[in-house]
C-alpha cells in the first residue's frame, strides 16, 4: 500500500499547479470573456478530451495523470473541462469506440473544440429505469431510417445541435437485441422540442425537454455501431480514470462553506456548533467524503491493475447521491425559516446557493439511473443476488 | 499510487483464515467460554509460534518488526473467525511499551508478549467514560521516585487473562497531566475481574489497585507527560477493533447474503426481492467504505502520523455504523433461526454491541472530527 506519488507524477501534479497558479482567476474575477479564453488554453495543453488517445486528438494521458489533472482542477474550483460535457463524457467516447473513421473525422475534432452541443435520446414516456424496453421506433427504408416516437427528460435539447438517439430497429427480437444508435441532428426536418421546466424555477439547471420525432428521415451513414448493438453502445465506457476525485473535491469544498454556515447558525437559541445532531451530521459528512475519496482510490488501483469496471465505483455513486441530499437538507435545516426564501434578494443567505443545491440534486441523483436501480446492480453484480 | 495488499500480506491472509478456521471454528466458542482463560491456550501459544503476537513488535525485542497494516490483515481474520484470544489487548499493550517505553522496559517486556508467554492489557478509563485527558481520574500518590496507585480501572479488556496492563492515571491537577505506568498481575494489591458479558466470546471486567506501587522504571516517559501517547494508544485501540469489526461484519453479511440466495419464499430465493436486495445492497456500500478508511487508519498508523488521529476516526465511525447495521440487519432478514443459540448470526450480533463503545462510538468520533477542525 502506498498513496505516494512517483517522481513523474509528482512533476505532472507540479505543472499543473503551476499553470492554475497563472492562468487561472479566482471564481469572482472569472468573467464572460474569461471562458472562451480559458477553453482555448487547456485546448492548447490537450487537457480537453485528456483520457481519449492521441491519434483522436485527445490527450492520452496516463490513468494517473488523468486523476492528478482532476485533483487539482477541482481543488483549484476550476470550471468543467470543455463546453460539450456530453460530448466528451459519453457521445465523444462511444464514436471513438463504434464509429467509423468517417464519423470520428466529422465529429471528434468539433467536441474537443467545443463546436458541438450535443443531447442524449434515452428516455421515454414509458420507459425510465427500464431503459431496454425503449420503444422510438427507426424503420430502414433504402439509405435511410424512418423515425417516429417520442423521448423525454431530454437535458440540453433546446440547444443542442445533436441528439445521441436511441432507437428500436428490430421490433421483434428481444428487448436488448433490437436497439440501434443514431447521430441525428437537431434541425432534421420533424424534430420538435418541447421545454419541461423543473422545480427550480428557472434556475441554474433548468434543461429538461421533450422531443418529438415525427417522421424523421436519418441516413443510414449516421448509424453507429452495427444495426442492433445500441444496448453495448449504452453500457460500454471508454477505459478512463473513474475514482470520482471531481465529485470528492466539490463535496470537500461545500462541507467548508457548510461548517461556515453552522458556525454562524442557531439551533434552539444555542449556537449550532453546540448541537449534538449537527455535529453528529457534520462528522458523518466528513467521513463519508473522506470513504468516497479513498474507495476512488481502490478504484484506481484496480484500474491500474487492468480492472476496466471497478466496482467502488458504483459504491461512490450511492454516496455522492445520499451526500448531496443530506448536505443541502442540513444547510436548510440550519437556516431555519430563513430557507423558506429564495432567489438572489436580500433575505437569502449565501445568494440562495443552498435552496438551489436542495432544489438542483434530482438532475445528478435521478439522471444516469436512481439510487434503487444503482442498489439493484450492485446486490446482483458485487453480491450475486438474483436479478428481478 | 497503491491501494492494495503485498504478496506477503496476502500470504498472511490465507495462512491466518487457514490456521482460524481450523483451530477455532465457530462451534468452539460456546466451550471456550466455559474454560478459565476464556480462549485456547494451545491456540494462543501457535500464535505466538508463529510471530503473529508480536507483528509490530521491533525485531530487537523478539518481534516481526512489521506495521500495522500486516496487523490489521490479521485482526480482520481474528475478527471473522470471532477469536476469543486477547489479540487487541496484547497488541495494544505491546504497541505503548514500543512508542513509549525506554530499551530497557522495551527488553523487559516486550519478548514475553511477542511470543505469547506473558499476556498484556491496558487500562485506561476509570470513573468517566470518555475520551478526553480530563475523563482520566486515578490519581497517582508520590512514593520516592515511584507512584502508588489506589482505585479501579474499569472497562479494562480481558483483565484476568492479562499477565500485566499498561496503566493511565493522573500525576498532576492540569488535564493532560497525565502518565502510563506498567502494573503486573501478580504485584501486590493487584486484582483483576471480569463480568458476565453479553457477547461472551469476549471478556471485560475491572482491575483493582489497592496501594500499588508503580516504581520509577515502570513509568513510560516523562511523568506528567503521557497524554500524546495515551492518544496515539486511543487511535491504535480505535483502530485495531475497527479491523476486527471488519471482519465479523463481513462475515456477518456473507452469512446473509448466502441465505438470501438459498431460502425459498414465494417461490423465489428472497434475495430476488428488493425488500431483501436493497439493505444488502446499502450494508455493502457502507463496509466497503468503512474497509477503506480502516485500511487507510492503519497506513497512516505506520506512514503518515499526522494523519492517525483523523484516520482513526474516521474509520472507527464509520465501522461501528456499518457494524450496528450489519449485526441488525442480519437477525432480521433472517428471520427466527438467526437469533437461536445454535446460528452464527447473533454471535456477530453481539460482537457488534460489545466493540461499538471501545475507544469511542460512532458519535464520539463525529465529534472528535470536529474538534480537530478546531470547532
Amino acid at each position: 500500500m502506498d498513496f505516494n506519488l512517483t517522481p513523474e507524477e509528482e512533476a505532472f501534479r507540479r505543472e499543473v499547479r503551476d499553470f492554475l497558479a497563472a492562468e487561472l482567476p479566482p471564481p469572482k474575477q472569472r468573467d464572460a470573456a474569461f471562458m472562451p479564453e480559458w477553453w482555448k488554453k487547456i485546448r492548447a495543453k490537450r487537457w480537453i478530451g485528456f483520457s481519449w488517445p492521441e491519434e483522436v486528438g485527445g490527450g492520452g494521458g496516463t490513468l494517473m495523470q488523468q486523476f492528478i489533472l482532476k485533483d487539482e482542477l477541482a481543488r483549484a474550483r476550476a470550471p468543467l473541462l470543455g463546453s460539450d460535457y456530453t460530448g466528451l463524457h459519453w457521445v465523444g467516447p462511444a464514436i471513438i469506440q463504434f464509429g467509423t473513421p468517417a464519423q470520428k473525422a466529422r465529429y471528434i475534432p468539433e467536441i474537443l473544440d467545443g463546436q458541438s452541443i450535443w443531447c442524449t435520446g434515452y428516455s421515454e414516456p414509458d420507459v425510465g429505469s427500464d431503459l431496454a424496453a425503449l420503444q422510438c421506433r427507426a424503420v430502414r427504408e433504402g439509405d435511410s431510417y424512418l423515425v417516429n416516437g417520442q423521448k423525454i427528460w431530454t437535458s440540453l435539447a433546446h440547444f443542442a445541435k445533436s441528439i445521441f438517439l436511441m432507437v428500436r430497429t428490430d421490433a421483434d427480437a428481444p428487448k436488448h437485441d433490437g436497439i440501434s444508435c443514431l447521430l441525428v441532428p437537431m434541425d432534421t426536418p420533424g424534430i420538435e422540442v418541447q421545454r419541461v421546466h423543473n422545480m427550480g424555477a428557472g434556475g441554474y439547471g433548468d434543461m429538461l425537454n421533450q422531443v418529438f420525432f415525427n417522421d424523421v428521415r436519418v441516413p443510414a451513414e449516421l448509424r453507429l455501431g452495427a444495426e442492433g448493438q445500441g444496448w453495448e453502445i449504452i453500457c460500454s465506457a471508454l477505459q478512463s480514470e473513474r475514482s470520482g476525485i471531481t465529485e470528492v473535491n466539490r463535496h470537500e469544498t461545500s462541507l467548508e462553506d457548510l461548517l461556515d454556515l453552522a458556525a454562524r447558525s442557531e439551533r434552539n437559541g444555542r449556537p449550532a456548533l453546540e448541537d449534538a445532531s449537527v455535529r453528529r451530521k457534520l462528522g458523518s459528512f466528513e467521513t463519508r467524503i473522506e470513504a468516497m475519496r479513498l474507495n476512488g482510490m481502490r478504484a484506481l488501483t484496480r484500474q491500474l491493475r487492468g480492472d476496466l469496471h471497478p466496482s467502488e465505483a458504483s459504491i461512490n455513486k450511492l454516496h455522492n447521491c445520499d451526500l448531496l441530499v443530506e448536505m443541502s437538507e442540513l444547510a436548510l435545516e440550519l437556516q431555519g425559516s430563513a430557507a423558506s426564501y429564495y432567489g438572489s434578494g436580500e433575505a437569502v443567505l449565501d445568494k440562495g446557493r443552498w435552496q438551489l443545491a436542495a432544489l438542483s440534486w434530482p438532475a445528478t441523483v435521478i439522471g444516469g439511473g436512481t439510487p434503487n436501480v444503482q442498489k439493484n446492480i450492485i446486490a446482483e453484480r458485487m453480491l450475486g443476488l438474483p436479478k428481478d | 499510487m497503491d491501494f492494495g495488499f503485498s504478496e506477503e500480506q496476502e500470504l498472511l491472509r490465507g495462512e491466518a483464515r487457514k490456521l482460524l478456521d481450523e483451530a477455532c471454528p465457530l462451534s468452539e466458542l460456546n466451550a471456550l467460554r466455559e474454560t478459565p482463560e476464556g480462549h485456547s491456550p494451545e491456540v494462543w501459544k501457535q500464535l505466538g509460534e508463529l510471530g503473529w503476537l508480536g507483528l509490530i513488535v521491533p525485531e530487537a525485542y523478539g518481534g516481526a518488526g512489521l506495521g500495522w497494516l500486516d496487523l490489521i490483515v490479521l485482526l480482520e481474520e481474528t475478527g471473522r473467525s470471532l477469536f476469543p484470544g486477547p489479540l487487541v489487548s496484547n497488541s495494544l499493550a505491546a504497541a505503548t511499551l514500543a512508542d513509549a517505553g525506554d530499551d530497557a522496559q522495551q527488553r523487559r517486556w516486550l519478548p514475553a508478549l511477542a511470543d505469547g508467554s506473558r499476556i498484556g492489557s491496558v487500562a485506561l478509563l476509570d470513573e468517566r467514560e470518555a475520551f478526553w485527558p480530563d475523563a482520566i481520574g486515578l490519581r497517582g500518590q508520590r512514593d520516592g521516585d515511584g507512584w502508588r496507585l489506589s482505585g479501579e480501572k474499569r472497562f479494562v479488556t480481558d483483565p484476568t487473562a492479562a499477565d500485566l496492563f499498561v496503566v493511565a492515571f493522573r500525576t498532576g491537577d492540569a488535564p493532560e497531566a497525565l502518565s502510563l505506568g506498567v502494573v503486573e498481575a501478580g504485584a501486590p494489591g493487584v486484582s483483576a475481574k471480569h463480568f458476565p458479558t453479553l457477547d461472551q466470546t469476549r471478556r471485560l471486567g475491572n482491575l483493582e489497585l489497592l496501594d500499588v506501587r508503580v516504581a520509577a522504571d515502570a513509568v513510560l516517559g516523562a511523568p506528567g507527560e503521557a497524554w500524546p501517547a495515551i492518544e496515539r494508544l486511543l487511535d491504535r485501540g480505535a483502530t485495531a477493533v475497527a479491523a476486527e469489526m471488519l471482519g465479523s461484519a463481513q462475515a456477518a453479511l456473507d452469512l446473509t447474503v448466502q441465505y438470501a440466495k438459498d431460502r425459498v419464499q414465494f417461490g423465489s430465493p428472497i434475495g430476488r426481492f428488493q425488500g431483501v436486495k436493497h439493505p444488502l445492497a446499502e450494508m455493502h456500500v457502507q463496509l466497503e467504505s468503512a474497509r477503506s478508511l480502516v485500511y487507510y487508519a492503519g497506513w497512516a498508523l505506520d506512514e503518515s502520523p499526522n494523519d492517525v488521529a483523523r484516520a482513526a476516526s474516521r474509520a472507527k465511525a464509520l465501522m461501528t455504523e456499518a457494524s450496528s447495521r450489519i449485526g441488525t440487519e442480519a437477525i432480521q432478514l433472517h428471520g427466527t433461526i438467526a437469533y437461536t443459540e445454535e446460528y452464527p448470526a447473533q454471535l456477530y450480533y453481539k460482537r457488534s454491541k460489545f466493540t461499538r463503545p471501545l475507544f469511542g462510538d460512532a458519535d464520539h468520533h463525529y465529534d472528535r472530527l470536529l474538534r480537530l477542525r478546531g470547532l
